[in-house]
């Protein structure tokens, strides 16, 4: 019994990083941009077949397959910020509508290039590791890889935030747009640095888990709804609160998943955000009401 | 009305005449529709009433994704209510309406205290409640699978005339007459007091509330009457194709309704409707006849990408400004006074 609670912490660690990878991403475009971008899911699944292509498909290493997928979609997050976000700013459902728009299209795109059937990528290592030196408890170096490069790039995005003069820029763009464009800030290039990076967080989360989920061009629809619990669990806006409501959710969907079923932790997931949509509709971490 | 009586009722005629010519067209367009296209007829007729109950709800401010799943609890309501209690299905339909319309008022009690961007997300976590239920409990929702051989709508027997529902072309004309009626109980319901105060309780909502309107009772109101004609189109889905299953009705569903009524427009109670004939004409006869079949959403959403960037206000605006320059051609009035709120 020990041992399946350690194991499902250990699966529950797992979930939590890269959810958090999405959501931070999803959260820090909201956050800049007032755009609820419902294509987040599509740009995971994006990074997921950069890794089909590059790596399944034309044998080249597996991080160089990762790395291309961060590049293309911070792309197609630039993309899209140009195109379709920067005329809508003044339209608070334009972006969100657009976005959908913008979903449909790369929904097609990866049906017409790869079809519809569930693509098997084969992971790069088979290694396991022991967890805690106990032999029933075990921690594949695949999913290892993404909680490493969770806590790495979420790690370096604190410090840019926190540090750099752009990093200040945006955050003051997420607080008050007005104010920080009287500053002299530029309001499309936060636009654009947010995105590129809300995008990229997005493409290199579906690409290092491309090997460990099954890749079709529809499997967005459930990363959009996890983003959706996390970022109201955890305070729209709020970075920090989308790292701490990730992992809140993983624990508690991998735990449900585990002892009950799928279903029902779907259900008391979506059951605890609208919760806290009742109770406390800023959420666990969120200061300021931005709708 | 400032033009004088005679004017008046020349309008009146050409409304009258308007009128009389899109019923004999409606009446007539199954005759000229091949088989299949008149079962695409039918779910067109049905997704009106979906999309114009829509818009009722968009008229007090609030986007719900959570739409198409009460569509869906006006079918499985209505299914159950034949299949597990015998109901018929004329009087099940409406108590799958009433059912939806049920479950609304039980949901506006947690959903309205959320306004904009929280609703949205709101309405969506409780469809999907809703909908991973009906996946979750087969008894007695069916599971995953969902529930089939929903019974047919029954033959109607006029004398020595037998009525088969079971025929696309007159179960055409069962969802015209009832949706119909229902589109106008909605169109009149928009003029009546209780319309104009979901129109200030949008625009003006701190106002309404100052002088004694509360803005809770009648969003919750506005989402219990457009439930009921959702849950009434579920109804007639689910009568018509005789299966109801949780993926029907899913938020790619809604994200379709979300697309009518934004390429339409929501201003006036026709935008809806044009966008969701519109679309549904490009989607289903244009695009399937050009033969790009797998190629179809990418159409869709690059519709409505351009749809948003170009024509914000939706196709009803281009019915408006070609009305002003046929007005301006015959120096009258322009119908713009008309238009809702603007006096």
């Amino acid at each position: 019994m020990l041992e399946l609670l350690l194991q499902t912490s250990v699966n529950a660690i797992y979930a939590a990083s890269y959810m958090a990878l999405i959501a931070v991403g999803f959260v820090l475009i909201f956050g800049v941009m007032g755009v609820i971008n419902f294509a987040h899911g599509e740009l995971y699944m994006s990074g997921a077949y950069a890794v089909v292509y590059v790596y399944a498909e034309n044998q080249l290493p597996f991080f160089l397959a990762v790395a291309a997928g961060l590049v293309f979609v911070g792309l197609l997050g630039l993309l899209m910020e140009w195109a379709l976000f920067r005329p809508l700013r003044d339209n608070p459902l334009g972006g969100l509508i657009a976005s959908i728009g913008f979903l449909l299209i790369l929904q097609t795109l990866a049906v017409l290039g790869f079809g519809v059937r569930m693509e098997h990528i084969p992971p790069p290592t088979r290694e396991m590791l022991n967890v805690f030196g106990i032999e029933g408890v075990v921690l594949s170096v695949q999913r290892l890889y993404v909680i490493v490069a969770t806590v790495l790039l979420l790690g370096a995005l604190w410090v840019f935030l926190r540090r750099s003069k752009f990093g200040v820029a945006l955050r003051a763009c997420a607080q008050d747009a007005e104010a920080a464009a009287l500053q002299g800030i530029s309001m499309n290039q936060a636009a654009r640095i947010a995105m590129c990076i809300g995008a990229a967080l997005a493409g290199i989360a579906g690409a290092l888990t491309a090997p460990l989920v099954r890749t079709y061009p529809f499997m967005g629809h459930s990363v959009i709804v996890t983003a959706f619990i996390i970022i109201i669990v955890g305070g729209i806006g709020s970075l920090e609160g989308a790292v701490v409501a990730a992992v809140l959710y993983a624990m508690v969907h991998t735990f449900v998943t585990t002892f009950i079923d799928g279903v029902i932790a779907d259900i008391v997931g979506l059951l605890l955000m609208l919760l806290v949509l009742v109770i406390r509709p800023t959420g666990l971490f969120g200061i300021k009401d931005r709708a | 009305m400032r033009d004088g009586g005679s004017a008046d009722r020349g309008k009146a005629w050409g409304w009258l005449a308007g009128l009389g010519l899109l019923c004999a067209a409606l009446i007539a367009l199954p005759h000229l529709l091949s088989y299949s296209q008149q079962e695409i007829a039918v779910f067109l007729v049905i997704n009106v009433l979906l999309v114009v109950s829509y818009r009722l709800l968009t008229l007090t401010g609030e986007w719900s994704l959570g739409h198409v799943v009460i569509m869906g609890v006006g079918g499985y309501a209505s299914a159950l209510f034949t299949k597990a209690l015998g109901v018929p299905v004329p009087l099940a339909m409406l108590l799958g309406a009433a059912s939806a319309a049920a479950t609304a008022f039980v949901l506006a009690f947690p959903l309205f205290r959320m306004k904009g961007f929280y609703f949205l997300i709101g309405s969506f976590a409780a469809g999907e409640v809703i909908r991973l239920l009906w996946k979750r409990f087969r008894v007695p929702f069916g599971g995953p699978k969902g529930l089939k051989l929903i019974p047919s709508f029954p033959d109607l027997e006029i004398g020595a005339l037998t009525i088969d529902f079971f025929e696309p072309v007159n179960y055409y004309y069962l969802c015209l007459l009832v949706v119909s009626i229902s589109v106008f109980i909605l169109y009149r319901l928009e003029r009546s007091r209780i319309g104009l105060t979901f129109h200030a309780v949008h625009w003006q909502d701190s106002l309404a509330e100052s002088v004694g309107v509360s803005t809770w009772r009648y969003r919750t109101l506005a989402f219990v009457i457009a439930s009921f004609f959702a849950g009434l189109s579920g109804a007639l889905l689910a009568h018509y194709i005789g299966t109801v299953n949780p993926n029907r009705f899913d938020v790619g569903e809604m994200v379709f309704v979300l697309i009518w009524a934004i390429v339409g427009g929501t201003a006036t109670i026709y935008g809806p409707i044009l966008g969701v004939v519109v679309l549904t004409i490009i989607n289903e006869v244009v695009l399937r006849q050009l033969g790009f079949d797998q190629m179809r959403p990418l159409f869709y959403g690059a519709i409505l990408i351009a749809s948003i960037l170009f024509l914000p206000q939706g196709l009803e605006s281009l019915v408006g400004k070609a009305r002003e320059a046929w007005a301006g051609r015959g120096g009258g009035a322009g119908p713009e006074d008309q238009r809702f709120g603007a006096q």
